[in-house]
C-alpha cells in the first residue's frame, strides 16, 4: 500500500533557511545543507527546496546550494521558486533535484508544464499553487503569484485541473491563509483540488497541531503533508508526526 | 568501478551521489570504452521512454552485448523500464530487450503517478535485497509498469491496487522501477548489495 508522505520544506533566502506568517516577517531557521540531511536521515520522504528569492533563473549560488544539499539528502528532493523555462529544469536535475516546481511562470505561460512533462515526464514536473480564500465567496479560492504578492481572477480548483491536463504530476497547494500561523490546513481547499485531480496532491501551510496532519490527510484527502516551522523549530520531529499518523491508522513509511 | 551511464537523461547527480556515498568508485560517463572495461553499469533515467530510447542511440548495442556477455547491469526506474522488449508510452517503442515483458499504463482509477513510498515483497533469492528483512518501503515515480512476462525473472511486486513490478532479476540483469538512490537507508543497502554482485562478477 502506498504510504502518506511527510515533507518538510526548506524556504530559501540569501543561502539561509527562513520561516515567514503568511508569506511575511521571515525569520531564520537555519543551514540548509544541514538541515537537509537531518530531515533525510530521521525519516521525512521528500524534501522541497525553496529559493523564496526566485533567483534560479539568474543565480549559480542557488545551483551549487541545491547540489550541496543535494549530497546528503537520499529521498526525494524537489526544488523549486524562479523556474521561467524548461531548459532550467534540466539543470537543477543535473544538479541533485529528482523534481521541479513552478509556481507563477506556469501561470504566466502554461505551456511550460507541457513542454517540461515531455521532455523530462511528468513525474518531476510539480505545479506549485499559492492559493488565497476569495472574499464573501464560500469554498472559493484564486490563485496568487510572485510569492502570493499578485492576486489573480484564476481559480485554484480549476487551474489545477488544466494544469494535469498539461502534464503536471504533481500538485504542491499552499493556502496562504493558514501559511506560518500553525492554525491548521485548509481541508475545504485541499478536499476540493485533490478530488477534482488525479494527480497526487500535497497540502501545505498551517501545519501546527498532530490533529491538523490527520485531518488534511483523512478529510483533506491529501498524498502527502508539508511541513516547516513545526520541524524546523523542533517542536516535533517527523517521527512524532509518523507515530502519530501511524497510530490513527493512516499508511506510513515507518522511521528507523 | 561502477560506471553510471550518462546519456542526458535523467537524475545523474542523483544517482552518483549516493553511489558516492556507500564508497563505490564511479565514473559517469557515455563512452563505449568506459562501458565495455567497468567491473558494473547503473542506467539511469527519467522522462520517456522514447526520448530515452533515441538519446541512448548506439549505445543502446553497446550495452545489450556487455549485459548478454555477463556484465552486471542496473536499470532504474525509465532505465529499468527499457530492460524490456517494447514500450507503450506515448506511442510504441522497441527498447533493449533483455528481459521480456512490455511497459504499459497504470490503469485508471487511482491517483497516478504512483508517487511515494510503497511496500516491496521480494523473494529471498533476489541478490538487491540480500540482509534487507521484510517490511521496507521504497521511493516511486512513474505512470508506466512493466508486465513481465520472462519465465527467467525472478520479480518483486508492490501493491498498488494490483501487482506492481517493483523489482526483476535476470541473472546479472537488474532493474528497481523504485529509485535506491533515493530510498534512505534501505535504497543504499540495494545500491551496496549491487556493488558486492559486481565485484563477485567475472566480466
Amino acid at each position: 500500500m502506498l504510504t502518506k508522505r511527510i515533507i518538510p520544506c526548506l524556504d530559501v533566502k540569501d543561502n539561509r533557511v527562513v520561516k515567514g506568517v503568511n508569506f511575511l516577517n521571515l525569520r531564520d531557521a537555519g543551514d540548509p545543507v544541514e538541515l537537509g540531511g537531518r530531515y533525510s536521515d530521521e525519516g521525512a520522504d521528500e524534501l522541497v527546496f525553496l529559493d523564496i528569492t526566485a533567483t534560479i533563473r539568474s543565480n549559480k549560488t542557488i545551483i551549487e546550494l541545491v547540489e550541496k544539499v543535494a549530497a546528503n539528502v537520499f529521498i526525494p528532493f524537489t526544488v523549486g521558486g524562479g523556474i521561467t523555462e524548461p531548459g532550467q529544469i534540466g539543470e537543477l536535475l543535473r544538479s541533485g533535484a529528482d523534481k521541479c516546481s513552478i509556481n507563477t511562470a506556469a501561470v504566466m505561460n502554461p505551456q511550460i508544464l507541457a513542454e517540461s512533462s515531455k521532455r523530462y515526464g511528468n513525474q518531476c514536473v510539480v505545479l506549485a499553487i499559492d492559493a488565497r480564500r476569495t472574499k464573501g465567496v464560500k469554498n472559493k479560492w484564486h490563485v496568487t503569484v510572485r510569492a502570493g504578492s499578485e492576486p489573480t481572477d484564476i481559480d485554484a480548483v480549476d487551474w489545477a485541473k488544466r494544469a494535469e491536463e498539461l502534464g503536471a504530476g504533481e500538485i504542491l497547494l499552499t493556502s496562504m491563509d493558514a501559511d506560518g500561523t500553525k492554525a491548521g490546513f485548509d481541508i475545504e481547499l485541499t478536499r476540493a483540488v485533490a478530488d477534482a485531480v488525479d494527480i497526487p496532491v500535497i497540502a501545505s501551510g498551517g501545519a501546527g497541531s498532530l490533529e491538523s496532519c490527520y485531518d488534511v490527510l483523512a478529510d483533506g484527502n491529501a498524498s502527502a503533508v508539508l511541513a516547516a516551522s513545526i520541524f524546523h523549530y523542533e517542536e516535533y520531529t517527523v517521527k512524532d508526526v509518523k507515530d502519530y499518523l501511524a497510530g490513527r491508522g493512516v499508511a506510513m513509511r515507518p522511521v528507523v | 568501478m561502477i560506471v553510471v551511464i550518462d546519456y542526458g537523461v535523467g537524475n545523474v547527480k542523483s544517482v552518483t551521489n549516493a553511489v558516492k556515498y556507500i564508497g563505490c568508485e564511479t565514473k559517469v560517463s557515455c563512452d563505449p570504452a568506459d562501458i565495455e572495461s567497468a567491473d558494473g553499469l547503473i542506467l539511469p533515467g527519467v522522462g520517456a521512454c522514447g526520448y530515452a530510447m533515441e538519446k541512448l542511440g548506439g549505445l543502446a548495442d553497446v550495452i545489450c552485448d556487455v549485459a548478454k556477455g555477463g556484465k552486471p547491469l542496473l536499470g532504474i526506474c525509465l532505465g529499468f523500464q527499457i530492460l524490456f522488449d517494447e514500450s507503450f508510452e506515448h506511442g510504441t517503442f522497441k527498447c533493449l530487450g533483455l528481459v521480456e515483458g512490455k511497459v504499459v499504463p497504470i490503469p485508471a482509477g487511482r491517483t497516478i503517478p504512483h508517487m511515494g513510498w510503497n511496500y516491496v515483497k521480494f523473494p529471498e533469492r533476489m541478490d538487491l535485497f540480500a540482509g534487507l528483512g521484510d517490511g521496507k518501503h521504497f521511493a516511486f515515480a512513474h505512470s508506466y509498469y512493466a508486465e513481465v512476462t520472462d519465465g527467467d525473472a525472478v520479480v518483486a511486486y508492490t501493491d498498488y491496487g494490483m501487482d506492481i513490478a517493483a523489482s526483476v532479476q535476470k541473472g546479472n540483469i537488474f532493474g528497481c522501477q523504485f529509485h535506491p538512490e533515493k530510498s534512505g537507508v534501505d535504497g543504499l543497502d540495494v545500491l551496496r548489495n549491487f556493488e558486492k554482485y559486481c565485484k563477485g562478477a567475472t566480466c
